[in-house]
């Protein structure tokens, strides 16, 4: 038998445990198993590979994607990861720990999900946040799931058109199968129309009403009177929320939400092509015991000093089955401490600054978009970093135009407007030669 | 060698007791963004009431304070990298190095998720190969790797199987066997799934009772969640039977994924008769659990239901290119934001690219033959309640004398000491715990999964240790009743933080 | 040993009944209180719900255990006992000072049906 790096087995040793188990080979092991499932063919998959191979084997597939300057939002945002984050992240004692089910040797993640939940909170404006969720679509989904359990004999939650259309579509699929009805609420000039919220909620029949705070146009909702409107009917009021952007925007809280919440790729976490990111849910305490998810709190051991730990255990899986409020359990704690990392790093000033620059970057380039002709304003609404605009020539063909030229922007929207999205990152100099292919689209 | 002297070891991680919010100092900050190219607007165009009043409560700390404070944070914290992880039905096996340098490739990273697919050829190749590699390794058909982990793969699986119901218009189908012994995933992700959970009972062996499971059979069963090897670790041999049985009253059956590790090289679920199931790539496939996630949770399933899963899907067209394919009539639906943790599948890809097919063939075998030594080396000192070959983990039920006595003339009353002493006593060795008070059917259950990264010298140091602890709680059960004595903290006090829960900086008094 | 109260009815499933008129006082018993160990928290109804005998009207949380509280008898509820929102633990204190809710009983003939005292002495030490 070839030795191989990951298997420290000697013939020695395999001989020495098989004789203490009292077998002969490895294969009596599974004397248990019906002969007719043991596998006896060959696995379709290649030879092992060195480390070397692996190597070039990834860079040759890394080779084949584009590296292209990211202009486009829609819930992936490119905004920049400081060095240290990475870095911290990385660190073994962090990467290679279980969920810290034993509190004493695992004070270091304890600790950074109880920081965690005091940022979560501190953005939010709510007075406690879980230690997180997969992403923003299925945090909102949980959320959605949350509201009839809040509000006793109501059933159905509102879903605002302006989300994000993979928000609304993971909504949809979790609601179907645990058997929530939904209600739409139409988009009326970039908005989510509160006119039709108001005749819906007058059926009585309305637990939630989950609406984003900036949404897919990029447009910055006011939510004045969705709170009260929703609340004189015994519904809960549900914000989807971009943290980074929170960082600048009216809280949930100031708005009267009960649930916020959110993704927090926003908060400088690769683009990853879609993953790991980390949901974020936060709420008022009256609804604390209905949450989904792991939640620390902070106590004392047994010689006073302050010490964390899980708590509030019994709402979940493992402890209620069937009865608990999720099934979730691994849920993204290292990307909550990448969020704590980059959120200490940054400071409310970063956090600031970050917007500013996405601010005047956005606008910088819907103007210049303006100006070329291609485009006519969509709505007259206030935006951030995230903006649409009703092109005048086929999209297809700016879309490979800017692809040829190394840009990914104007992603077209069901309506066939197109969106365009900048960061920090995005410089004067690369707008202008966006702005320049524009105009030869 | 005295007791004492195990009582009394360095300390290996040391208490530090700041949060980052302690720290702040006004005027303080950790980044820098250079000088901008634009003229600084400061938000003109967005009306004041949409704007926050106050700046959020932020530390505001520099570089150096953070860098220290997470490393100092680290340093009380236990990671496979630090020692031998020894907790039932969460195979902590090593994470390679390797691992991290290929997720953390640069081009990777900076891919949007909704790039058109000319330009990210090579990330969708990953999902086709990984789709074609844990297919061959489960014997199912295809896969969907949208679910971010084990219990969001669960609840995707019984999607599809619901799906499949409802797509046929057999709708009474509402019910979902779980036996007693299930992860208590199953029955949540079940309810989370709008199904009701009913209960098959385990028999004296500790596997599914078939006499108990066919009166629950009928047209209102959607199908069966097992686990197999089952949470004690034991194989369930009438799965055969079962899967006749649950297939001729037209249910289906997902298998858990979270044993999955002594089967792979040795047993694929797809040949046992399972329809659905998932894999926690975090578990079997060496990627790191991070504390508590990211995971992923790819989810297989049988030919007939490759059209129920969810979108978005990766498909190879005609032309041999890679493309992403949104809109299924027949898909369950959409389960998460994008196409799950990528991050967390190119990891898999590279351990699975490593194993190769030589070795792969020895995952199994190997955490089979390690769980199985050191059952065999202390059965004597702690109770097995089912003495049968094990697979990748087994269950003890506590110790065979826990120092317990009743008062007597010579000696006062003393209470003995319980798994969870004994799992604290464990920490003082530099190990982590096994999992604990699980499964439910014994009450002191102590579940052990060594995985088969593990050195015969480490497993056994462990059983080392552990008759020592056996011996420890026979002579003085205080002494594991204080336990842990040299980590970091003490026990916490969990009621009071439960009762009065502290649960951010702000809150505390 | 638990303590069992004279006078008292009690289910199966350690629920304690006391009858004043037309009204079932409610709690759990001595020996359930110190099966679930510490409580830190009472999930409880409004005053108002309506449940049947065997229903699950709330339910009581320690550290790591959750029991589901099911009322021995049918009827609705008058009163929810305010002190163990905020105390909890007074059920653990005096687990038959500290009752849970009352109940407007629709057939106090349920109550019939019921253990006294010795019987659920006998039930519990089994």
């Amino acid at each position: 038998m070839a030795t191989f790096q990951y298997f420290p087995h000697t013939e020695e040793d395999i001989r020495t445990m098989l004789d203490r188990i009292g077998v002969k080979s490895m294969d009596d092991l599974y004397s248990d198993v019906p002969d007719g499932f043991i596998f006896k063919g060959e696995y379709d998959l290649p030879d092992a590979m060195s480390e070397q191979e692996v190597r070039d084997f990834f860079e040759n597939l890394e080779a084949k994607d584009v590296k292209l300057k990211v202009f486009a939002g829609q819930g992936a945002y490119d905004h920049y990861t400081p060095s240290v984050v990475p870095y911290i992240i990385s660190r073994s004692e962090f990467l290679t720990a279980y969920t810290p089910y034993q509190a004493e040797i695992s004070q270091g993640t304890l600790r950074y999900i109880f920081e965690y939940q005091s940022m979560i909170c501190a953005l939010t404006g709510l007075d406690v946040s879980n230690a997180s969720m997969y992403d923003g679509p299925t945090a909102a989904a949980e959320a959605v799931k949350m509201a009839p359990s809040c509000t006793k004999k109501k059933t159905r939650v509102l879903v605002s058109k302006t989300l994000l259309p993979n928000v609304v579509r993971t909504i949809e699929t979790y609601a179907k199968y645990h058997g929530i009805p939904l209600g739409y609420l139409p988009v009326m000039d970039g908005h989510t129309c509160p006119h039709h919220m108001k005749a819906e909620l007058s059926k009585g029949d309305v637990a939630g009403v989950i609406v984003p705070s900036v949404n897919r146009f990029g447009i910055i909702e006011d939510l004045t009177g969705f709170a009260d409107a929703i609340h004189e009917e015994g519904g809960i009021f549900i914000e989807y929320c971009d943290p980074s952007a929170l960082g600048v925007l009216k809280t949930p809280a100031e708005w009267g939400a009960d649930i916020a919440v959110g993704d927090g790729q926003s908060l400088g976490i690769p683009m990853c092509f879609g993953g790991p990111y980390v949901g974020f849910m936060a709420c008022k305490k009256e609804y604390l015991r209905k949450l989904p998810g792991r939640i620390v709190g902070e106590t004392r051991d047994t010689e006073g000093r302050r010490c964390f730990c899980l708590t509030l255990q019994a709402r979940e899986q493992h402890i209620r089955r069937e009865k608990a409020t999720s099934n979730i359990c691994s849920n993204e704690s290292l990307m909550a401490l990448f969020v704590t990392v980059y959120m200490s790093l940054m400071g409310p000033e970063g956090l600031k600054e970050v917007n500013s620059r996405s601010y005047a970057a956005a606008h910088y380039l819907h103007d210049e978009l303006i100006k070329t002709g291609k485009f006519e304003e969509a709505f007259n609404q206030p935006f951030l970093k995230e903006f649409a605009l009703k092109p005048l020539v086929p999209v297809d063909k700016l879309q490979s135009k800017l692809l040829e030229g190394g840009f990914f922007a104007a992603l077209p929207t069901e309506e066939g407007l197109v969106t365009f999205c900048t960061t920090e990152r995005r410089t004067k100099a690369e707008i202008d030669a966006l702005v320049a292919l524009v105009k030869e689209a | 060698m005295p007791l004492s002297h195990w009582l009394r070891r360095p300390r290996n991680m040391k208490y530090y007791d700041k949060l980052i919010f302690e720290l702040s100092k006004e005027g303080r900050s950790g980044y820098s963004l250079g000088f901008s190219s634009f003229q600084e607007a400061s938000f003109t165009d967005i009306p004041a009431d949409l704007l926050r009043k106050e700046a959020p409560a932020l530390p505001q700390v520099s570089e150096i304070d953070v860098v220290r404070h997470y490393t100092n944070l680290s340093q009380m914290n236990f990671g496979v990298d630090t020692g031998f992880y020894p907790l039932g039905s969460c195979t902590m096996k090593y994470n390679p190095k390797i691992n991290e340098e290929i997720a953390n490739m640069k081009g990777f990273q900076g891919l949007h998720p909704l790039q058109p697919s000319c330009s990210v050829q090579g990330a969708l190749e990953v999902y086709y190969n990984m789709e074609k590699a844990l297919s061959s390794i489960t014997g199912m058909a295809g896969f969907t790797f949208n679910p971010c982990a084990g219990a969001h793969g669960e609840l995707t699986g019984l999607m599809i199987m619901r799906q499949y119901h409802l797509l046929r218009g057999d709708l009474k189908r509402t019910k979902v066997i779980v036996p007693d012994s299930a992860h208590g995933t199953n029955p949540a992700s079940a309810a989370v799934c709008g199904l009701e959970v009913v209960v098959v009972k385990s028999n004296a062996d500790g596997l599914v009772d078939v006499a108990d499971l066919k009166p629950l059979l009928g047209d209102d069963i959607a199908g069966i969640m097992m686990t197999n090897p089952n949470t004690l670790g034991l194989f369930e041999k009438e799965i055969g039977e079962i899967a006749k049985l649950v297939h001729e009253c037209g249910g289906l059956l997902y298998y858990d994924g979270a044993n999955m590790n002594p089967l792979i090289g040795m047993v694929r679920p797809g040949d046992m008769g399972f329809d659905i199931m998932h894999l926690n790539l975090h578990k079997s496939f060496s990627t790191p659990h991070g504390g508590g996630g990211p995971g992923s949770g790819p989810v297989g399933v049988c030919e007939k239901l490759v059209p129920y899963l969810p979108v978005p899907k990766v498909v190879k067209t005609s032309e041999g290119k890679f493309d992403v394919v949104c809109d299924d009539e027949k898909s369950a639906g959409q389960v998460s934001g994008f196409l799950g943790n990528f991050g967390v599948i190119l990891r898999a890809y590279a351990y699975i690219l490593m194993l190769g097919r030589q070795n792969v063939k020895l995952v199994g075998k190997f955490a089979t033959l390690g769980a199985n030594y050191i059952k065999e080396s202390l059965k004597d000192c702690y109770k097995l309640p089912i003495p049968t070959v094990c697979k990748h983990e087994f269950v003890f039920d506590g110790l065979v004398n826990d120092g317990s006595r009743k008062a007597s003339d010579s000696e006062t009353e003393r209470e003995g000491a319980t798994t969870l002493d004994v799992a604290k006593r464990l920490l003082d060795f530099g190990f982590h715990a096994p999992t604990i008070y699980f499964p439910l059917l014994f009450h002191q259950a102590i579940m052990i999964e060594p995985t088969e990264t593990e050195s015969l010298e480490t497993l056994d140091s462990f059983i080392e240790v552990m008759r020592k602890i056996a011996a420890e709680a026979a002579e003085d059960p205080a002494i594991l009743k204080a336990a842990p004595h040299n980590a970091p903290i003490t026990r916490p006090d969990e009621t009071t933080a439960a009762r009065q829960p502290v649960l951010k900086f702000q809150d505390e008094a | 040993m638990s303590k069992v109260v004279e006078g008292l009815r009690y289910s199966e499933d350690h629920e304690w009944v006391k009858v004043e008129g037309g009204t079932a006082v409610i709690g759990i018993s001595d020996f359930a209180q110190k099966e679930l160990g510490d409580i830190t928290y009472a999930d409880l109804p409004e005053v108002d719900d309506e449940f049947a005998a065997g229903e699950e009207f709330g339910a009581l949380e320690s550290v790591k255990a959750s029991s589901e509280l099911l009322t021995p008898v049918s009827g609705k509820v008058v009163e929810v006992n305010p002190d163990l929102e905020d105390a909890p633990e007074k059920i653990n204190e005096d687990a038959y000072e500290a009752w849970i809710i009352k109940i407007e009983m629709t057939d106090p003939s349920e109550v019939e049906a019921l253990m006294d005292a010795a019987a659920y002495q006998a039930f519990s030490e089994k």
